[in-house]
């Protein structure tokens, strides 16, 4: 009976360990971005050439940026150390190649969401991490306040290839206003040419303009016109195919809104464990599975809130600290009057 | 016909290599595209492209379709390359001639610029031109007429427009014309070569080019005016003009830039083929009398121009493709518009890139089959 309870065991255990490796690979066997990532051991980020606030490296190559802290979240609850990630500089016209090629793993990129790029090129767009709207920079002594003012034979620098080029042609063109579009290829090449006076008037997300415009020879000198003419909701992007590393970086990104929700910063996340509220004890790892679904341990969410912090602290850090955009606007939480919502992670 | 396997052996096996490496890469293609959800296809060509383009030839606003926008960045990719050359030729005849002068100035200055522009990147220059002009050329409003009737600005050359009457009748005249001179140049060469008699072929020439659109002016009806660009507000300082034509400052910097450059690399080439025409050829066609005029036409040229063609039908074909470097300066080209804009809105990489390969590949040839035929017209017939 002994001998026999012994094997009974050994056989329970070899079952329990044996399904418990199944359930365990189970998404990393299914996602082979994931599998991929573990093994190279950095996540493969594709970023800006260079937007102040979004994604921006330094002199000494550092990126930084709320673009670029996703990429850092993802790389926090997949390889531990939100370090590990190789960031790529793409312009817009490389940029979706490069993901559905399989140069990049995220495409981080202040990318607009929008049907046909969602539906037809082979990306599924996970999340918005900014909500943008396109604008115009004028300089302030044409008197210009405002988009109304505009007239027959206005220049508009811009870039080609974004969203930018068909919503200046849907705005002008319901306005009946002919207009000369400038577009160059580089961002900067559009900077010096506006700040040069060729162009009347320069548009790109409203984002894009504050940003820019501390790249200006004078800033002082150009105003942001108050009317906002497209809708621009930013994201990360990743292939379509990968479900699960879809859900990955769409969590990731969730974990660090969801956190400024509830309180829980880079500071307080490790004594967040010991709170009352469920939700909370959920979102640090503290109760229940929430990374077995993906093939992560169970902490993946408090790594990525204390090497990342929260959207708060990505927001303030690279956006308000550094003067682009000081008010959050429509990226402010729900709770406090902006429409930053993203669905609970339970 | 009695082939051998020795004979033909490599050519097949270099065939099915060929024909197999192809096979593979396409079959990769689909395979990797199917994978990613990434449609081919050419049918995005008819739809509604949605975006404007600055500067085109022909009439095209984003509800036309992308096939139509790639014609305009074809058109524009044309019209920079014809005006290139054109310049670049005639720069380039200018100082290589001036680098053989024996003139220590001149000389000098030839080589100077010959060794500066072709040592510096085209793309430096390109840039140089293009935002050195935009720093240093005045805003509408400060521009200074030119001849009273035209304004070079930051906004671009504006020049009247002609307002013509009866064009039709003027263009007419202008295709008489040419035929004439055609007509009286072979039937000159056919005196001259029976007869031994020389014809005023230039004079005759001259004279009809400009006689009879003149007769078409006089009794032709045709009627030529302009319309002079004006000064308009825009807002508080910033001015446009309107009426006229306008060439955008992105055009005239990059013809600008391609012609300086590649006229460097032409210079280079005439010099190389006067000075290979022997001294003794020179001596030689003096000897027996001809003027120094009917030396450089008749002895000199024809043997220079052999030499000459080949090497300058090479930097057409680079100045062609150089062309392509229009992007970064937003100059409305091939690959801007189309390369550009339209690969991004429509995600289509694979499809737009050959089509846009092919399209200068086909320009290259083209351009190159055009100065072969050249070549071997002016080639000197062995008998």
């Amino acid at each position: 009976m002994f001998k026999y309870l012994k094997q009974l065991t050994s056989l329970v255990a070899m079952v329990a360990v044996l399904f418990t490796f199944t359930t365990e690979s189970m998404a990393a066997k299914k996602s082979k971005t994931l599998k991929n990532t573990q093994k190279k051991g950095f996540v493969r980020c594709g970023v800006s050439q260079g937007l102040p606030g979004f994604s921006n490296a330094d002199a000494a190559g550092n990126w930084t940026g709320v673009d670029v802290d996703v990429c850092r979240a993802v790389a926090a609850a997949v390889l531990g150390d939100a370090n590990k990630v190789k960031f790529t500089p793409l312009s817009a016209k490389e940029r979706f190649t490069a993901l559905t090629s399989g140069e990049i793993d995220i495409l981080s990129r202040n990318t607009t969401w929008t049907l046909s790029r969602d539906a037809d090129i082979g990306l599924t767009f996970v999340g918005v991490n900014f909500y943008d709207g396109q604008g115009f920079m004028v300089r302030k002594s044409s008197g210009i306040t405002s988009t109304s003012q505009f007239k027959n034979g206005i220049s508009a620098c811009t870039n080609i290839g974004t969203t930018t080029e068909l919503n200046m042609r849907d705005f002008f063109n319901s306005r009946g206003i002919s207009y000369e579009p400038v577009a160059f290829e580089k961002a900067d090449e559009v900077v010096a040419a506006y700040d040069a006076g060729r162009c009347d008037t320069y548009t790109t997300d409203k984002s894009g303009l504050a940003a820019q415009r501390t790249k200006m020879k004078n800033p002082d000198e150009h105003i942001v016109l108050p009317e906002t003419i497209s809708k621009e909701p930013l994201g990360p992007v990743v292939r379509q195919g990968d479900s699960v590393w879809e859900d990955i970086v769409r969590w990731s990104l969730n974990t660090m809104i969801e956190a400024e929700e509830y309180g829980i910063t880079s500071a307080n996340a490790d004594s967040m464990k010991t709170s009352d509220n469920p939700q909370i004890k959920r979102l640090v790892g503290a109760e229940g599975e929430m990374g077995a679904a993906f093939g992560l341990d169970n902490e993946w969410n408090l790594r990525i809130i204390k090497q990342v912090g929260n959207y708060g602290e990505s927001y303030k850090r690279n956006i308000a600290d550094t003067g682009i955009l000081p008010d959050r606007g429509p990226n402010e939480l729900w709770t406090k009057g902006g429409i930053l919502y993203v669905p609970p992670s339970r | 016909m009695n082939f051998k396997l020795k004979d033909i052996g490599p050519q097949l096996m270099t065939v099915i290599a060929v024909v197999l490496v192809f096979g593979f890469f396409t079959y990769n293609a689909q395979v990797n595209m199917e994978n990613r959800g990434i449609d081919f296809g050419y049918g995005f060509l008819s739809q509604e492209s949605s975006f404007d383009v600055q500067f085109s030839l022909i009439e095209y606003d984003g509800s036309h379709s992308y096939f139509r926008a790639y014609l305009v960045g074809l058109l524009n990719t044309i019209l920079v390359s014809v005006i290139g050359i054109i310049l670049a030729t005639i720069l380039g005849v200018l100082v290589g001639i001036a680098r053989l002068s024996p003139n220590y100035l001149i000389n000098k200055f030839a080589a100077f610029y010959v060794e500066f522009f072709r040592n510096i990147p085209l793309l430096l220059q390109i840039f140089f031109w293009y935002f050195a002009a935009l720093r240093a050329l005045p805003l509408p409003q400060d521009a200074e007429a030119m001849f009273g009737i035209s304004f070079l600005t930051i906004k671009g050359l504006f020049v009247p427009a002609f307002i013509w009457e009866n064009f039709n009748i003027f263009f007419y005249s202008v295709v008489a014309a040419i035929i004439a001179i055609v007509v009286i140049r072979i039937q000159a060469k056919k005196i001259q070569e029976t007869q031994g008699k020389q014809t005023p072929v230039l004079l005759i020439s001259i004279g009809l080019i400009l006689i009879l659109p003149l007769l078409s002016f006089l009794i032709g009806g045709v009627r030529l005016s302009f319309e002079v660009p004006v000064l308009k507000q825009l807002a508080t300082t910033s001015f446009i003009y309107e009426g006229g034509v306008s060439l955008p400052p992105e055009l005239i910097a990059l013809a600008l830039s391609l012609s300086l450059y590649t006229a460097t690399f032409i210079a280079e080439c005439v010099r190389a083929g006067i000075q290979g025409v022997g001294k003794g050829q020179k001596e030689a066609a003096a000897s027996i009398g001809l003027t120094p005029n009917q030396v450089l036409k008749l002895v000199v040229m024809p043997q220079a121009l052999r030499i000459i063609i080949p090497p300058t039908t090479n930097q057409y074909l680079n100045l062609t493709k150089n062309s392509s470097l229009a992007a970064a300066i937003a100059y409305p080209d091939l690959v801007l518009v189309f390369a550009g804009t339209a690969l991004m809105q429509t995600g289509k990489a694979i499809e737009i890139v050959s089509i846009t390969m092919f399209t200068y590949l086909s320009l290259s040839i083209s351009i190159s089959l055009l100065m072969n035929w050249y070549n071997n017209k002016i080639a000197i017939t062995e008998k």
